[in-house]
């Protein structure tokens, strides 16, 4: 099949307004004839979810935590990027679009990312509407910082709890609407499988995760704001229930799967200090705002850091500084992560485990004094404190890479709609507008972009020419198929009884994955991978324990479930690494490099690659979505 | 380390609980608290045992799904949530005693998870700026005092962890909804329905079981995001001031 992105024709700047023209639209009347549902309640799904309501449909959302507050949106720190140019220091939506797409590193689609730019500006306004409480100037206008990579100031921010906020505001509009009675939520219920039928997603099947219920939900749409799928990873930033499994599910019936090895790794995460550790705490990038990245010119094995104030200036190295004079320690996430990793592979790290970089405050504390630090990441210290017991007002920080955000995802066209009719993927769940490498400060951006100003427009195009009479009924055979394949796939699981608890087996999958197809990747690696992850998958279903049953909440059960499907993405992370023989965004591809800088590769990867599955243990299609720059000319990134 | 867990232990919501003791000889002292339960659910699972069950998500103090009643405190012997907790703050050898949130309005869901889901309707009876998506005024429209967008700041800092009600002797939810009515209350966004709110929001607290205040200053000494205990007293303010002063307008029949 031909994929079609639907990118709308004219200028950039027209594309959006013009297509928003063209787009159908519902009768007021008859919206409240369309059910939506809705998966998952972070940014993307809780604003899809308001925004719809609000609009008159019916909505349906579900969200596998105990409160669609919880959703892991609410972890992100620094800030939510808008061309406001507030700050008269140069700023326009099209900076922001042209910053996005370099950011990119030139794999993100031109006309989404400038839509995206375009409706930041609507963000803030929504949601200081909302109230939420963003940091404010003395006299009463809103504050801004510049934030990873970026020339001018276009953060907003509220102190180091953003995403918190952004949440809770969008959060504050779905219980508008579950109050009014236009939203049903589902709480601690978890979505299982898309049901498809005559080539049109039609609903859902899910487990009550309290009950174990396994139930069917039908509807003119389904929407995914399920998020990414850095869980793969075993240790990353993402809350420990993150998983792929909606999105991956609704792969395996038909959605096609983009760019899944473009995965991003953060460089300011608290370092591993054990085998116990169960996931990675970022500490937000904003940091590199005052502090400084360093480590010492010759090796200090095991150096703490409350002994890093013995070694002298002149023994330090300011790597980043250093290479980078223009852009220093702001240089973008993947610039900061591997030449964290190259001096760690020199021997240089420091810390018990060699794998951590020096952060320090101690020339910005001494130039501003350490109450304006406190103001504005007082959080921040107190959180590195809490999990390290290292004071930084008085001693560097340390820090290493963690993987953090994936900006591959289910494909979908410029409407958001994947290869499957009727069904959307929102947020971090698509792939579309950070190409290879998300700037810093974009994915709240995103989530919100989509769901409060996207998805209400291009939603109700399909919906009109669906017609409200064209759903089909829970009692349709297809639903009770998809019932029975999730059933007899959970008796399997709790069937099986063999030596190994569901962590090791996951852990055992992330350490391939952060070994082989991390920051670094080279065929014979990649290779060597795919053949431990189809052994792990053999392993984990012939040799997994999962104990309990299927009528009660059962978290052993929910994790099986999961970390099943992430062995199935690990393998396409994998083959779509493989593929991709250039270095692009945050992927280092050894064979790939000019004078130890990545080098992309153009001629032959300017293309979105889009996976079709093609059945159990068959080799996936690959599709070339080719990417079409009508206005930017791409350039090697250079931050030197 | 080697440690004596006494954990609570229920079935279900139907079913009687009761504690069970575990020894555990695998804590490393960096392991945050959910890890070294971790740790130990591995174990169990290897024995055979189901494992203790128990709420979790973001791991980094932000989503508010972590809960446990350790040796007596919400969230254990800091000021903090429990997945930020670690084990050097306890002693090799101690007696460890964990217990789920207790309060009549957070049923036992199973083990040491409990249903907040009351904390969710009361948000819902009122906890929002009924504003549609678009339509709203630039964003530096309305100046906001930067102390006042502060103020509004502490409050809104609140993970709806539930630790103020596990900390009450009365089972009070008092600091989580004074916590949202203050947000709103200090901010411009907020005062069309400042009056309504509180109402509404206090309402729906006392119908779900919540306890009253006593001004025992438990929730402010264990929450772990520092919301103050003179949220409160701008709650109470609040309420009052709108039963004094809050009317009913009719509105007269539809247009032309």
């Amino acid at each position: 099949m031909a994929l079609d992105s639907k990118i709308p024709e004219g200028s950039l700047a027209e594309k959006w307004s013009k297509h928003k023209f063209n787009l159908k639209l519902v009768n007021p009347a008859n919206k409240r004839k369309y059910d939506v549902i809705v998966v998952g309640t972070g940014l993307a799904g809780a604003s899809a979810a308001a925004s719809l309501g609000e609009l008159g449909y019916n909505v349906k959302a579900f969200c596998f935590q105990d409160s669609p507050r919880r959703a892991h949106s609410i972890a992100a720190q620094g800030g939510i990027n808008a061309a406001k140019n507030y700050q008269n220091d140069g700023d326009s939506v099209y900076r922001l679009f042209y910053d996005t797409i370099k950011g990119g590193d030139y794999r993100a689609r031109e006309a989404n990312v400038h839509r995206l730019a375009e409706v930041s500006v609507n963000i803030i306004d929504q949601c200081v509407a909302q109230g939420v409480p963003f940091a404010r100037e003395y006299g009463g206008t809103l504050a801004n910082r510049s934030f990873g990579g970026a020339q001018v100031s276009r953060t907003f921010y509220a102190r180091g709890q953003t995403g918190q906020q952004l949440l809770l505001g969008a959060y504050s509009a779905l219980n508008r609407q579950i109050a009014n009675g236009k939203v049903k939520m589902y709480n601690r219920t978890e979505m299982l499988d898309v049901v498809v039928v005559d080539g049109k997603a039609r609903g859902i099947v899910t487990r009550d995760l309290v009950t174990g219920k396994i139930e069917s939900h039908s509807a003119h749409a389904v929407l995914l704001c399920t998020g990414g799928y850095g869980n793969v990873f075993f240790l990353s930033t993402n809350a420990k229930g993150s998983n792929v499994t909606a999105a991956w599910r609704a792969h395996k019936k038909g959605a096609f799967f983009a760019n899944p090895c473009f995965t991003q790794i953060h460089p300011t995460c608290i370092p591993v200090s054990g085998d116990h550790q169960s996931k990675l705490t970022l500490m937000s990038e904003s940091l590199r705002n005052d502090g400084r990245v360093w480590v010492p010119r010759e090796a200090k094995k095991g150096l703490k850091a409350k002994d890093a104030a013995s070694i002298p200036e002149a023994d330090r190295d300011y790597f980043l500084e250093r290479k980078y004079p223009s852009f220093g320690n702001l240089v973008p996430r993947d610039v900061a992560s591997r030449n964290a990793k190259y001096v760690c592979d020199e021997g240089r790290g420091v810390g018990a485990t060699g794998l951590a970089v020096f952060l320090d405050f101690a020339d910005a504390i001494k130039r501003d004094g350490r109450a304006v630090i406190e103001a504005k990441y007082g959080n921040l210290f107190d959180m590195y404190k809490q999990i390290t017991g290292d004071d930084p007002y008085t001693m560097p920080m340390m820090i290493y890479p963690a993987v953090h955000y994936t900006m591959g995802g289910l494909w979908v066209d410029y409407n958001l709609m994947t290869t499957v009719p009727g069904l959307y993927a929102l947020g971090e769940c698509n792939f579309s507008d950070h190409g290879a490498n998300r700037l810093g400060a974009s994915a709240l951006m995103q989530g919100l972009a989509d769901g409060y100003f996207v998805i209400p427009y291009t939603l109700g195009d399909y919906l009109a020419t669906i017609g409200w009479k064209d759903k089909v009924d829970i009692n349709h055979p297809a639903f009770a198929e998809s019932i029975k394949s999730v059933t007899d796939r959970q008796e399997k699981l709790l069937s099986i009884k063999g030596k190994k608890t569901v962590d090791q087996l996951h852990r055992e999958l992330g350490l391939t994955m952060w070994e082989y197809c991390g920051m670094s990747r080279s065929e014979s690696g990649l290779k060597k991978a795919k053949q431990i992850i189809q052994d792990i998958k053999k392993e984990f279903w012939t040799n997994v324990n999962v104990l309990g049953s299927g009528n009660e909440l059962n978290m052993e059960l929910e994790k099986a479930n999961r970390v099943a499907d992430f062995i199935e993405l690990g393998e396409l992370m994998v083959d779509d690494a493989l593929n991709r023989t250039e270095s692009c965004g945050g992927h280092f591809r050894e064979e790939s490099q000019m004078d130890g800088e990545a080098l992309r590769n153009d001629k032959d990867f300017f293309y979105v690659s889009a996976w079709e599955y093609k059945g159990e243990g068959e080799q996936q299609a690959l599709h070339k979505d080719p990417l079409v720059y009508e206005f930017v000319k791409p350039s090697q990134r250079s931050y030197k | 380390m080697k440690l004596t867990l006494k954990i609570w232990r229920q079935k279900n919501n139907n079913s009687k609980g009761e504690f069970k003791t575990y020894v555990h000889d695998h804590v490393s002292p960096d392991m945050s608290f959910l890890e070294m339960l971790d740790v130990l659910n591995e174990g169990l699972v290897k024995k055979g045992e189901e494992p203790v069950h128990f709420d979790h998500d973001c791991r980094e103090g932000i989503c508010g799904m972590c809960s446990l009643y350790i040796n007596g405190r919400p969230h254990g012997p800091l000021q903090t949530t429990t997945c930020q907790l670690h084990m050097r703050s306890f002693k090799d050898g101690e007696t460890i005693t964990i217990e789920p949130w207790r309060a009549a309005a957070f049923p036992v869901v199973k083990d040491l998870v409990v249903d907040r889901s009351a904390f969710d309707r009361i948000q819902q009876a009122g906890g929002y700026v009924s504003v549609n998506t678009g339509g709203v005024p630039d964003g530096n429209a309305i100046p906001v005092p930067k102390k006042v967008a502060d103020e509004a700041m502490d409050a809104a800092a609140c993970i709806g962890c539930g630790a103020c009600v596990a900390a009450c002797k009365n089972a009070s939810a008092m600091l989580f909804v004074s916590a949202k009515v203050s947000q709103y209350a200090l901010l411009p966004q907020g005062q069309p329905e400042r009056k309504e709110r509180v109402e509404k929001m206090v309402a729906q607290m006392d119908e779900e079981g919540f306890g009253a205040c006593t001004n025992t200053k438990a929730c402010e000494a264990e929450c772990p995001k520092s919301i103050k205990i003179t949220n409160i007293a701008r709650m109470n303010r609040e309420y009052y001031s709108s039963m004094f002063t809050n009317y009913e307008v009719t509105v007269s029949g539809g247009g032309d």
